[in-house]
């Protein structure tokens, strides 16, 4: 027995659990040809708005179904359900974001073989869900012309984790003078290479670009989704 | 994890811990230390020290074929050159590399 402390090397990823969890998700989304994509964005960017439009519009063309995370009430999950989608509510009590095991569980006795499109909506958050894989293919982040250009800036790391970025309440940008060259040159700053769609979920313009982004998305699964996450440089690869 | 780790050595104390967290890990290290303390009392860990190794954010530089730590993470970009890139190399890394343990 040495009286001198001794140097253990551990080298463990601190989420691992997570990220194992995951892995098993992203695999079992691939092997049902299910489309797995995931919103974050900050509390009142317009997520359920812009699910509560994407479930309307897909609903007709495909199988749908949503997830949706809350701190504390099931509101989302009611208005989404009136679009005839399954949906379920996760929700996380004082959990900040959505962890793969909660994903996991919600997912309890649903058949993905039957289901083109899994949404799956974040707590408002823009820091804590950046770190949390959630094993989907296609991460959006949502970005309200109410919010300021320089969002992106403030929370670069999310922004960079993510896929896609939405900018949402379209219709709005004229009477809060938003700058859309600003918006998107920060955009492209944090993560270059970024799809940007500009849209309102309330008039449903701009809609159309982004359903047919996520219909060209859909047409081979495995290959665009699983790669289009690689390729933002191991997004989760801690 | 460490808790873990000090068990399987039969209670060992462990004296600190080595983590390394990268700036895109989506973890800030003031926020880490001040609820370290207040997450090992009563554990093998409690009065160990936490010791946290920042990782810059590198990306590869697709122009200049090499990989490239960036300025700042409101520009990914090469340094260099300035061609932007999203391929980061390096940057979001959360793992508890070692432990010190008095036997």
């Amino acid at each position: 027995m040495s009286a001198e402390p001794r140097l253990v090397e551990v080298r463990k990823n601190v989420l691992k659990q997570n990220d194992v969890i995951a892995r098993a998700l992203r695999e079992r989304f691939r092997q049902a040809g299910v489309l797995a994509v995931s919103l974050v964005s900050s509390p009142g960017s317009g997520k359920t708005a812009f699910l509560e439009r994407t479930l309307a519009l897909l609903h007709a063309r495909y199988k749908v179904a949503a997830l949706v995370g809350d701190l504390a009430t099931e509101n989302d999950a009611a208005r989404l359900a009136r679009s005839q989608a399954p949906v379920r509510q996760i929700i996380t009590g004082t959990v900040c974001h959505l962890e793969a095991a909660m994903v996991q569980n919600a997912l309890d006795g649903w058949d993905l073989n039957h289901l083109d499109f899994l949404f799956i909506e974040n707590v408002g958050n823009l820091v804590c869900p950046s770190s949390y894989d959630l094993g989907e293919d296609l991460r959006f982040v949502l970005l309200s012309v109410t919010e300021g250009e320089d969002k992106p800036l403030k929370y670069p790391t999310i922004f960079n984790s993510a896929d896609v970025a939405i900018i949402t309440k379209s219709d709005l940008a004229a009477a809060v003078e938003f700058d859309e060259a600003a918006a998107r040159r920060n955009l492209q700053a944090v993560r270059p290479g970024m799809e940007v769609f500009k849209l309102s979920s309330k008039t449903g313009e701009g809609m159309a670009d982004c359903l047919d982004f996520l219909d060209r998305r859909r047409i081979s699964p495995s290959v665009a989704g699983p790669q289009l996450r690689n390729n933002s440089g191991d997004s989760f690869g801690h | 994890m460490a808790e873990e780790e000090s068990e399987r050595r039969g209670g060992a104390h462990v004296q600190a811990v080595h983590l390394r967290i990268g700036l895109l890990s989506g973890v800030v290290k003031e926020a880490l230390l001040s609820s370290y303390e207040m997450a090992c009392q009563s554990t093998p860990l409690e009065g160990s020290q936490l010791l946290i190794e920042e990782i810059p954010v590198e990306v590869f530089c697709p122009k200049c074929q090499a990989p490239r730590l960036v300025q700042s993470i409101q520009w990914f970009a090469c340094p260099e050159c300035g061609t932007p890139t999203p391929t980061v190399v390096r940057g979001r890394e959360l793992e508890v590399i070692a432990l010190e343990i008095k036997e």
